[in-house]
Protein backbone atom coordinates (compact mmCIF):
# COMPACT_ATOMS: atom_id res chain seq x y z
CA UNK A 1 0.00 0.00 0.00
CA UNK A 2 1.51 3.73 -0.60
CA UNK A 3 1.99 5.63 1.84
CA UNK A 4 -0.76 7.88 0.84
CA UNK A 5 -3.13 5.64 0.91
CA UNK A 6 -2.04 4.30 4.69
CA UNK A 7 -2.10 8.42 5.81
CA UNK A 8 -5.45 8.58 3.81
CA UNK A 9 -7.00 5.90 6.06
CA UNK A 10 -5.36 7.16 9.28
CA UNK A 11 -6.69 10.69 8.88
CA UNK A 12 -9.96 9.75 8.08
CA UNK A 13 -9.99 7.08 10.75
CA UNK A 14 -8.97 10.40 12.97
CA UNK A 15 -11.61 12.39 11.42
CA UNK A 16 -14.33 10.22 12.26
CA UNK A 17 -13.86 9.45 15.43
CA UNK A 18 -13.15 13.05 16.62
CA UNK A 19 -16.04 13.43 14.90
CA UNK A 20 -18.09 10.91 17.19
CA UNK A 21 -15.96 12.41 20.13
CA UNK A 22 -17.25 16.12 19.77
CA UNK A 23 -20.83 14.54 19.76
CA UNK A 24 -20.63 12.06 22.31
CA UNK A 25 -18.25 14.04 24.92
CA UNK A 26 -20.86 15.15 28.56
CA UNK A 27 -18.00 18.42 28.39
CA UNK A 28 -18.39 21.22 25.92
CA UNK A 29 -14.73 22.20 26.37
CA UNK A 30 -13.77 18.66 25.66
CA UNK A 31 -16.40 19.05 22.74
CA UNK A 32 -14.39 21.74 21.25
CA UNK A 33 -11.00 20.18 21.72
CA UNK A 34 -12.18 17.25 19.86
CA UNK A 35 -13.50 19.76 17.03
CA UNK A 36 -9.87 20.91 16.72
CA UNK A 37 -8.83 17.29 16.17
CA UNK A 38 -10.55 17.03 13.60
CA UNK A 39 -9.48 20.27 11.45
CA UNK A 40 -5.88 18.91 12.50
CA UNK A 41 -7.28 15.87 10.32
CA UNK A 42 -9.35 17.91 7.35
CA UNK A 43 -5.97 19.72 6.76
CA UNK A 44 -4.12 16.60 6.33
CA UNK A 45 -6.47 15.23 3.99
CA UNK A 46 -6.18 18.73 1.96
CA UNK A 47 -2.31 18.46 2.29
CA UNK A 48 -2.82 15.01 0.26
CA UNK A 49 -4.95 16.69 -2.03
CA UNK A 50 -1.96 18.67 -2.87
CA UNK A 51 -3.43 21.70 -1.21
CA UNK A 52 -1.14 22.65 0.96
CA UNK A 53 -2.56 26.86 1.42
CA UNK A 54 -5.79 25.29 2.20
CA UNK A 55 -4.77 23.20 4.71
CA UNK A 56 -2.31 26.00 6.79
CA UNK A 57 -5.12 28.33 6.08
CA UNK A 58 -7.94 26.00 7.38
CA UNK A 59 -5.50 25.59 10.60
CA UNK A 60 -4.85 28.84 10.89
CA UNK A 61 -8.39 30.50 10.41
CA UNK A 62 -10.45 27.33 12.20
CA UNK A 63 -8.52 26.10 14.31
CA UNK A 64 -5.98 28.94 15.36
CA UNK A 65 -9.22 31.53 15.60
CA UNK A 66 -12.67 30.40 15.09
CA UNK A 67 -11.93 27.55 18.19
CA UNK A 68 -10.17 29.92 20.62
CA UNK A 69 -13.32 32.32 20.51
CA UNK A 70 -15.46 28.98 20.94
CA UNK A 71 -13.27 28.12 23.68
CA UNK A 72 -13.60 31.58 25.38
CA UNK A 73 -17.24 31.97 25.18
CA UNK A 74 -17.78 28.14 26.47
CA UNK A 75 -15.03 28.37 29.26
CA UNK A 76 -16.27 32.02 30.64
CA UNK A 77 -20.36 30.28 30.49
CA UNK A 78 -19.12 28.43 33.56
CA UNK A 79 -21.09 24.88 32.35
CA UNK A 80 -22.58 22.93 35.14
CA UNK A 81 -24.85 19.89 34.82
CA UNK A 82 -27.45 20.79 37.33
CA UNK A 83 -27.59 23.99 35.46
CA UNK A 84 -28.67 22.54 32.60
CA UNK A 85 -32.58 23.70 31.65
CA UNK A 86 -34.91 21.00 30.69
CA UNK A 87 -35.52 20.88 27.16
CA UNK A 88 -39.30 19.90 25.76
CA UNK A 89 -40.32 16.69 23.91
CA UNK A 90 -41.01 18.95 21.13
CA UNK A 91 -37.43 20.52 20.78
CA UNK A 92 -36.28 17.21 20.63
CA UNK A 93 -38.31 15.86 18.15
CA UNK A 94 -37.65 18.92 15.96
CA UNK A 95 -33.82 18.71 16.38
CA UNK A 96 -34.02 14.76 15.37
CA UNK A 97 -35.76 15.89 12.18
CA UNK A 98 -33.68 18.52 11.27
CA UNK A 99 -30.91 16.78 11.18
CA UNK A 100 -32.02 14.27 9.92
CA UNK A 101 -32.92 16.10 7.02
CA UNK A 102 -29.40 17.56 6.51
CA UNK A 103 -28.11 13.60 6.50
CA UNK A 104 -30.50 13.35 4.16
CA UNK A 105 -29.32 16.18 1.88
CA UNK A 106 -25.50 15.62 2.32
CA UNK A 107 -26.19 11.48 1.17
CA UNK A 108 -28.33 12.38 -1.70
CA UNK A 109 -25.44 15.14 -2.82
CA UNK A 110 -22.58 12.57 -2.51
CA UNK A 111 -24.46 9.34 -3.67
CA UNK A 112 -23.79 10.19 -7.55
CA UNK A 113 -20.94 12.06 -7.15
CA UNK A 114 -17.23 10.80 -8.39
CA UNK A 115 -13.93 10.45 -6.39
CA UNK A 116 -11.25 12.80 -7.39
CA UNK A 117 -8.81 10.19 -8.60
CA UNK A 118 -5.26 11.44 -7.14
CA UNK A 119 -4.20 15.04 -6.10
CA UNK A 120 -4.83 16.26 -9.37
CA UNK A 121 -2.00 18.36 -10.83
CA UNK A 122 0.70 18.93 -8.84
CA UNK A 123 0.71 22.78 -8.67
CA UNK A 124 -2.90 22.97 -8.47
CA UNK A 125 -3.17 24.00 -4.44
CA UNK A 126 0.20 25.96 -4.23
CA UNK A 127 -0.52 29.70 -3.41
CA UNK A 128 0.28 30.99 -6.81
CA UNK A 129 -1.96 28.99 -8.88
CA UNK A 130 -4.17 30.52 -6.12
CA UNK A 131 -3.81 33.70 -6.02
CA UNK A 132 -3.87 33.90 -10.08
CA UNK A 133 -6.76 32.36 -10.34
CA UNK A 134 -8.52 33.93 -7.43
CA UNK A 135 -7.52 37.17 -8.76
CA UNK A 136 -7.95 36.87 -12.49
CA UNK A 137 -11.02 34.88 -13.03
CA UNK A 138 -12.86 35.17 -9.38
CA UNK A 139 -12.17 38.57 -9.25
CA UNK A 140 -15.61 39.78 -8.57
CA UNK A 141 -16.89 37.06 -6.47
CA UNK A 142 -13.74 38.09 -4.34
CA UNK A 143 -13.96 41.24 -4.00
CA UNK A 144 -17.98 40.96 -3.32
CA UNK A 145 -17.31 38.58 -0.38
CA UNK A 146 -14.58 41.33 0.80
CA UNK A 147 -17.55 43.66 0.73
CA UNK A 148 -19.51 41.35 3.03
CA UNK A 149 -16.67 40.97 5.58
CA UNK A 150 -16.52 44.84 5.94
CA UNK A 151 -20.34 44.88 6.33
CA UNK A 152 -19.79 42.47 9.09
CA UNK A 153 -17.06 44.29 10.68
CA UNK A 154 -18.60 47.45 10.34
CA UNK A 155 -22.17 45.94 12.16
CA UNK A 156 -19.87 44.79 14.95
CA UNK A 157 -18.21 47.92 15.45
CA UNK A 158 -21.99 49.88 15.54
CA UNK A 159 -23.59 46.66 18.15
CA UNK A 160 -20.58 47.46 20.61
CA UNK A 161 -20.97 51.86 20.14
CA UNK A 162 -24.68 51.42 20.71
CA UNK A 163 -24.91 50.16 23.94
CA UNK A 164 -22.35 53.00 24.90
CA UNK A 165 -24.48 55.08 23.96
CA UNK A 166 -27.16 53.60 25.11
CA UNK A 167 -25.90 54.05 28.81
CA UNK A 168 -25.15 57.46 28.72
CA UNK A 169 -28.59 58.28 27.89
CA UNK A 170 -29.93 56.36 30.59
CA UNK A 171 -27.02 58.37 32.59
CA UNK A 172 -28.51 61.75 31.66
CA UNK A 173 -32.09 61.12 32.06
CA UNK B 1 9.48 3.51 -1.62
CA UNK B 2 10.64 5.30 1.07
CA UNK B 3 14.42 6.19 1.31
CA UNK B 4 15.65 4.71 4.15
CA UNK B 5 18.73 6.35 4.73
CA UNK B 6 16.54 9.98 4.11
CA UNK B 7 14.40 8.79 7.14
CA UNK B 8 17.27 8.57 9.31
CA UNK B 9 18.02 11.73 8.17
CA UNK B 10 15.45 13.83 9.04
CA UNK B 11 14.60 11.65 12.28
CA UNK B 12 18.39 12.31 13.70
CA UNK B 13 17.85 16.44 12.39
CA UNK B 14 14.69 16.68 14.34
CA UNK B 15 16.54 14.84 17.57
CA UNK B 16 19.40 17.65 16.73
CA UNK B 17 17.33 20.35 16.72
CA UNK B 18 15.07 19.86 19.46
CA UNK B 19 17.72 18.77 22.32
CA UNK B 20 19.69 21.94 20.76
CA UNK B 21 17.09 23.93 21.64
CA UNK B 22 15.91 22.47 24.59
CA UNK B 23 20.07 23.26 25.84
CA UNK B 24 20.00 26.61 24.52
CA UNK B 25 16.55 27.20 26.17
CA UNK B 26 18.26 25.77 29.95
CA UNK B 27 20.94 28.40 29.37
CA UNK B 28 18.65 31.32 28.37
CA UNK B 29 17.35 31.07 31.87
CA UNK B 30 20.69 31.09 33.31
CA UNK B 31 21.38 34.26 30.81
CA UNK B 32 18.91 35.94 31.89
CA UNK B 33 19.28 35.35 35.45
CA UNK B 34 22.83 36.65 35.29
CA UNK B 35 21.78 39.52 32.74
CA UNK B 36 19.05 40.73 35.21
CA UNK B 37 22.00 40.05 37.81
CA UNK B 38 24.21 42.92 36.48
CA UNK B 39 21.49 44.85 35.54
CA UNK B 40 20.80 45.33 39.16
CA UNK B 41 23.99 45.65 40.54
CA UNK B 42 24.34 42.20 42.12
CA UNK B 43 26.10 38.66 41.13
CA UNK B 44 22.97 36.24 40.15
CA UNK B 45 23.27 32.58 40.43
CA UNK B 46 27.16 31.79 41.20
CA UNK B 47 26.97 28.35 43.75
CA UNK B 48 26.57 25.92 41.16
CA UNK B 49 29.62 25.01 39.33
CA UNK B 50 31.80 27.74 37.91
CA UNK B 51 30.35 30.83 37.64
CA UNK B 52 27.01 28.89 38.42
CA UNK B 53 27.13 27.19 35.13
CA UNK B 54 25.40 24.46 36.51
CA UNK B 55 22.43 26.18 37.92
CA UNK B 56 20.34 25.35 35.24
CA UNK B 57 20.64 21.62 35.48
CA UNK B 58 20.21 22.50 39.52
CA UNK B 59 16.85 23.95 38.92
CA UNK B 60 15.61 21.46 36.37
CA UNK B 61 16.52 18.68 39.30
CA UNK B 62 14.79 20.73 41.72
CA UNK B 63 11.57 20.71 39.20
CA UNK B 64 11.57 17.06 38.67
CA UNK B 65 12.24 15.96 42.26
CA UNK B 66 9.10 17.94 43.48
CA UNK B 67 5.79 16.69 44.86
CA UNK B 68 3.46 16.52 41.66
CA UNK B 69 0.12 18.13 42.66
CA UNK B 70 -3.08 17.67 40.65
CA UNK B 71 -6.21 20.34 41.96
CA UNK B 72 -8.90 18.05 43.49
CA UNK B 73 -11.55 20.02 41.52
CA UNK B 74 -9.27 20.41 37.91
CA UNK B 75 -10.00 18.88 35.21
CA UNK B 76 -7.69 16.48 35.30
CA UNK B 77 -6.96 15.10 31.61
CA UNK B 78 -6.70 18.69 30.29
CA UNK B 79 -4.94 19.86 33.53
CA UNK B 80 -1.96 17.47 32.24
CA UNK B 81 -2.65 17.94 28.26
CA UNK B 82 -1.99 21.97 28.77
CA UNK B 83 1.47 21.91 29.55
CA UNK B 84 2.46 19.23 26.86
CA UNK B 85 0.61 21.76 24.11
CA UNK B 86 2.10 24.37 25.39
CA UNK B 87 5.79 22.67 25.18
CA UNK B 88 4.56 20.88 21.65
CA UNK B 89 3.62 24.46 19.81
CA UNK B 90 6.79 25.94 20.96
CA UNK B 91 9.29 23.03 19.27
CA UNK B 92 6.70 22.71 15.97
CA UNK B 93 8.05 26.11 14.55
CA UNK B 94 11.48 24.44 14.43
CA UNK B 95 10.83 22.52 11.40
CA UNK B 96 10.78 24.93 9.08
CA UNK B 97 13.84 27.32 9.63
CA UNK B 98 16.83 26.58 7.95
CA UNK B 99 19.62 26.11 9.96
CA UNK B 100 22.42 25.94 7.89
CA UNK B 101 22.93 25.16 4.17
CA UNK B 102 23.44 21.42 3.08
CA UNK B 103 26.21 19.25 4.08
CA UNK B 104 27.68 16.48 2.37
CA UNK B 105 28.08 13.28 4.56
CA UNK B 106 29.47 10.24 2.55
CA UNK B 107 28.50 11.51 -1.05
CA UNK B 108 24.79 12.84 0.22
CA UNK B 109 23.78 16.14 0.42
CA UNK B 110 21.94 16.74 3.26
CA UNK B 111 19.95 20.23 3.79
CA UNK B 112 20.00 21.28 7.71
CA UNK B 113 16.41 21.91 7.63
CA UNK B 114 13.59 19.57 8.18
CA UNK B 115 11.51 20.21 5.91
CA UNK B 116 11.59 23.14 2.79
CA UNK B 117 7.72 23.40 2.71
CA UNK B 118 7.15 26.27 -0.13
CA UNK B 119 4.39 27.91 2.99
CA UNK B 120 6.97 27.84 5.68
CA UNK B 121 5.90 31.49 7.14
CA UNK B 122 2.07 30.76 7.14
CA UNK B 123 3.59 27.54 8.79
CA UNK B 124 4.97 29.26 11.20
CA UNK B 125 1.58 31.37 11.37
CA UNK B 126 -0.24 28.34 11.85
CA UNK B 127 1.76 27.11 15.13
CA UNK B 128 1.68 30.38 16.59
CA UNK B 129 -2.13 31.21 16.24
CA UNK B 130 -1.90 27.55 17.96
CA UNK B 131 -0.04 28.65 20.92
CA UNK B 132 -2.85 29.76 23.07
CA UNK B 133 -4.02 26.51 23.72
CA UNK B 134 -1.45 25.56 26.10
CA UNK B 135 -2.05 28.84 27.89
CA UNK B 136 -6.01 28.66 27.55
CA UNK B 137 -6.77 25.02 28.60
CA UNK B 138 -4.15 25.26 31.44
CA UNK B 139 -5.61 28.44 32.50
CA UNK B 140 -9.08 26.42 32.44
CA UNK B 141 -8.48 23.25 33.70
CA UNK B 142 -7.16 24.51 36.93
CA UNK B 143 -10.22 25.70 38.09
CA UNK B 144 -9.23 28.92 39.65
CA UNK B 145 -10.45 32.31 38.57
CA UNK B 146 -7.02 33.66 38.54
CA UNK B 147 -6.05 31.28 36.09
CA UNK B 148 -8.81 31.79 34.05
CA UNK B 149 -8.50 35.13 33.67
CA UNK B 150 -5.23 35.29 33.10
CA UNK B 151 -5.44 32.37 30.07
CA UNK B 152 -8.28 35.01 28.57
CA UNK B 153 -6.12 37.82 28.96
CA UNK B 154 -2.86 35.57 27.36
CA UNK B 155 -5.42 34.32 25.01
CA UNK B 156 -6.81 37.38 23.78
CA UNK B 157 -3.59 39.22 23.64
CA UNK B 158 -1.63 36.59 21.38
CA UNK B 159 -4.66 36.51 18.53
CA UNK B 160 -5.01 40.82 18.60
CA UNK B 161 -0.95 40.60 17.80
CA UNK B 162 -1.18 37.97 15.66
CA UNK B 163 -2.70 40.36 13.02
CA UNK B 164 -0.59 43.16 13.60
CA UNK B 165 2.07 40.31 12.92
CA UNK B 166 0.84 38.64 9.62
CA UNK B 167 0.09 41.94 8.49
CA UNK B 168 4.48 43.38 9.05
CA UNK B 169 4.79 40.04 7.12
CA UNK B 170 3.19 40.63 4.42
CA UNK B 171 5.07 43.87 2.88
CA UNK B 172 8.53 41.50 3.31
CA UNK B 173 6.69 38.99 1.45
CA UNK B 174 5.49 41.37 -1.50
CA UNK B 175 9.72 42.02 -1.98
CA UNK B 176 10.99 38.31 -1.79
CA UNK B 177 7.62 37.02 -3.55
CA UNK B 178 7.99 33.79 -2.05
CA UNK B 179 6.86 31.82 1.53
CA UNK B 180 9.48 29.45 1.36
CA UNK B 181 11.95 30.29 4.60
CA UNK B 182 15.14 28.93 2.61
CA UNK B 183 14.24 30.93 -0.61
CA UNK B 184 13.71 34.14 1.91
CA UNK B 185 17.40 33.32 3.19
CA UNK B 186 18.93 32.56 -0.22
CA UNK B 187 17.33 35.99 -1.74
CA UNK B 188 19.11 37.94 1.13
CA UNK B 189 22.66 35.92 0.24
CA UNK B 190 21.95 37.51 -3.07
CA UNK B 191 23.27 40.96 -1.98
CA UNK B 192 26.44 43.05 -2.25
CA UNK B 193 29.38 43.05 1.05
CA UNK B 194 28.84 39.01 1.03
CA UNK B 195 25.49 39.44 1.51
CA UNK B 196 25.11 42.27 3.89
CA UNK B 197 23.24 44.69 1.47
CA UNK B 198 20.65 41.97 0.52
CA UNK B 199 19.65 41.79 4.44
CA UNK B 200 15.91 42.76 4.47
CA UNK B 201 16.22 44.94 7.66
CA UNK B 202 17.60 47.28 5.16
CA UNK B 203 14.62 47.63 3.24
CA UNK B 204 11.93 46.80 5.63
CA UNK B 205 13.09 48.48 8.90
CA UNK B 206 9.41 48.86 10.05
CA UNK B 207 7.95 45.83 9.33
CA UNK B 208 10.78 44.48 11.48
CA UNK B 209 10.26 46.98 14.56
CA UNK B 210 6.28 46.09 14.34
CA UNK B 211 7.30 42.33 13.86
CA UNK B 212 9.73 42.56 16.84
CA UNK B 213 6.78 43.83 19.01
CA UNK B 214 4.51 41.86 18.04
CA UNK B 215 7.16 38.97 18.67
CA UNK B 216 7.54 39.81 22.15
CA UNK B 217 4.02 40.08 22.73
CA UNK B 218 3.07 36.64 21.23
CA UNK B 219 6.13 35.10 24.23
CA UNK B 220 4.35 36.74 27.08
CA UNK B 221 7.33 38.62 27.42
CA UNK B 222 7.94 41.89 29.52
CA UNK B 223 6.42 44.84 28.58
CA UNK B 224 3.58 42.03 27.48
CA UNK B 225 3.96 39.83 30.58
CA UNK B 226 0.02 40.87 31.23
CA UNK B 227 -1.01 36.76 31.95
CA UNK B 228 1.74 36.66 34.66
CA UNK B 229 1.15 39.98 36.28
CA UNK B 230 2.14 38.71 39.44
CA UNK B 231 0.30 41.54 41.17
CA UNK B 232 -3.05 41.46 39.70
CA UNK B 233 -2.83 37.66 38.99
CA UNK B 234 -1.48 36.44 41.77
CA UNK B 235 1.12 33.77 39.48
CA UNK B 236 -1.01 33.89 36.30
CA UNK B 237 -2.48 30.72 34.79
CA UNK B 238 0.19 28.31 35.45
CA UNK B 239 -0.84 29.20 39.37
CA UNK B 240 -2.12 25.65 40.11
CA UNK B 241 0.88 24.22 38.62
CA UNK B 242 3.66 22.57 40.48
CA UNK B 243 6.91 20.61 40.16
CA UNK B 244 8.06 19.65 36.16
CA UNK B 245 4.20 21.12 34.78
CA UNK B 246 4.88 24.39 35.63
CA UNK B 247 8.88 23.53 34.27
CA UNK B 248 7.25 23.05 30.89
CA UNK B 249 5.06 26.37 30.77
CA UNK B 250 8.19 28.28 32.12
CA UNK B 251 10.77 26.45 29.83
CA UNK B 252 8.31 26.49 26.79
CA UNK B 253 7.98 30.49 27.55
CA UNK B 254 12.21 30.13 26.63
CA UNK B 255 12.18 27.92 23.90
CA UNK B 256 9.47 30.22 22.26
CA UNK B 257 12.53 33.10 22.23
CA UNK B 258 14.79 30.99 21.16
CA UNK B 259 12.64 29.94 18.12
CA UNK B 260 11.30 33.60 17.27
CA UNK B 261 14.40 35.07 17.47
CA UNK B 262 15.71 32.03 14.73
CA UNK B 263 12.43 33.39 13.02
CA UNK B 264 13.61 37.09 12.85
CA UNK B 265 16.98 36.12 12.25
CA UNK B 266 15.91 34.08 9.39
CA UNK B 267 13.38 36.65 7.80
CA UNK B 268 15.26 39.92 8.48
CA UNK B 269 18.89 39.36 8.95
CA UNK B 270 19.82 36.57 6.44
CA UNK B 271 19.78 33.52 8.70
CA UNK B 272 22.77 31.36 7.76
CA UNK B 273 24.18 34.07 5.46
CA UNK B 274 28.10 34.98 6.86
CA UNK B 275 28.68 38.75 6.41
CA UNK B 276 31.37 40.19 4.38
CA UNK B 277 31.86 36.48 2.99
CA UNK B 278 31.09 34.85 -0.63
CA UNK B 279 30.07 31.39 0.45
CA UNK B 280 30.08 30.30 -2.99
CA UNK B 281 33.71 30.99 -3.20
CA UNK B 282 34.59 30.13 0.57
CA UNK B 283 33.07 26.58 -0.11
CA UNK B 284 35.49 26.10 -2.77
CA UNK B 285 38.49 26.47 -0.73
CA UNK B 286 37.87 25.15 3.03
CA UNK B 287 34.74 22.84 1.75
CA UNK B 288 31.26 22.59 2.07
CA UNK B 289 30.80 21.60 5.40
CA UNK B 290 32.65 23.95 6.88
CA UNK B 291 30.68 26.76 5.49
CA UNK B 292 27.45 25.26 6.75
CA UNK B 293 29.23 24.60 10.40
CA UNK B 294 30.60 28.77 10.20
CA UNK B 295 27.02 29.76 8.77
CA UNK B 296 25.23 27.92 11.53
CA UNK B 297 27.39 29.73 13.90
CA UNK B 298 26.95 32.76 12.13
CA UNK B 299 23.18 32.04 12.43
CA UNK B 300 23.43 31.29 16.16
CA UNK B 301 25.40 34.59 16.46
CA UNK B 302 23.03 35.84 15.40
CA UNK B 303 20.08 34.12 17.22
CA UNK B 304 21.77 34.77 20.61
CA UNK B 305 21.81 38.50 20.41
CA UNK B 306 17.81 38.58 19.95
CA UNK B 307 18.01 36.59 23.12
CA UNK B 308 19.85 39.07 24.70
CA UNK B 309 17.12 41.79 23.03
CA UNK B 310 14.56 39.94 24.80
CA UNK B 311 16.22 39.76 28.40
CA UNK B 312 17.52 43.21 27.90
CA UNK B 313 14.18 44.31 27.52
CA UNK B 314 12.79 42.51 30.41
CA UNK B 315 14.95 43.93 32.77
CA UNK B 316 14.57 47.44 31.28
CA UNK B 317 10.88 48.26 30.67
CA UNK B 318 7.71 47.64 32.78
CA UNK B 319 4.67 46.30 31.88
CA UNK B 320 2.25 47.88 29.84
CA UNK B 321 -1.79 48.24 31.19
CA UNK B 322 -4.00 46.00 29.74
CA UNK B 323 -6.18 48.49 27.94
CA UNK B 324 -2.48 50.38 26.73
CA UNK B 325 -1.75 46.85 25.41
CA UNK B 326 -4.98 46.66 23.43
CA UNK B 327 -4.48 50.21 22.60
CA UNK B 328 -1.33 49.34 20.70
CA UNK B 329 -2.43 46.62 18.99
CA UNK B 330 -5.08 47.52 17.42
CA UNK B 331 -5.29 51.22 17.10
CA UNK B 332 -1.08 51.40 16.65
CA UNK B 333 0.33 48.70 15.04
CA UNK B 334 -2.03 47.23 12.47
CA UNK B 335 -2.71 51.09 11.03
CA UNK B 336 1.27 51.43 10.96
CA UNK B 337 1.73 47.65 9.56
CA UNK B 338 -1.58 48.46 6.76
CA UNK B 339 0.76 51.73 5.59
CA UNK B 340 4.30 50.41 5.51
CA UNK B 341 2.21 47.99 3.35
CA UNK B 342 0.72 50.22 1.02
CA UNK B 343 4.08 52.16 0.64
CA UNK B 344 5.70 49.01 -0.11
CA UNK B 345 3.29 47.79 -3.14
CA UNK B 346 3.29 51.54 -4.28
CA UNK B 347 7.25 51.39 -4.43
CA UNK B 348 7.43 47.93 -6.04
CA UNK B 349 4.98 49.10 -8.81
CA UNK B 350 7.03 52.06 -9.39
CA UNK B 351 10.00 50.46 -9.90
CA UNK B 352 8.80 47.79 -12.05
CA UNK B 353 7.41 50.53 -14.20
Amino acid sequence: MPITEILFWALSAAAIIAALLVIFSKNPVHSVLWLIVVFFAISGHYVLLNAQFLAIVNMIVYAGAIMVLFLFVIMLMNMNADQEPNKSKWMKIAGVLSGGSLMLLLVASLKNSQAIAGGGDAGIGLIQQLGKTLFSEYVVPFEISSVLFLSAMVGAVILGKKEKNLTEADSTN
Amino acid sequence: MIDVWFGLEKLLLIGAIISFSLVVAMYTTFAERKIAGFMQDRRGPNRAGPFGLLQPLADGLKLFFKEEIIPLTSNKSLFVVGPALAMLTAMLTSAVIPWGNQIEIAGRTVSLQVADVNIGILYVFGVVSLGVYGIMIGGWSSNNKFSLLAAVRGASQIISYELAMGLSLISLLLMTGSLSLKTIVEQQMQGGWGGLLGWNILYQPFAFLIFLICVFAECNRTPFDLPEAENELNFGYHQEYSSMKLGLYLFSEYVNMFISSAVVSTLFFGGYDIPFVNEVELANSIGVNMVALLGFLTFFAKIAFFLFVFIWVRWTIPRFRYDQLMDLGWKKLIPLALANLLITAVVILALNK
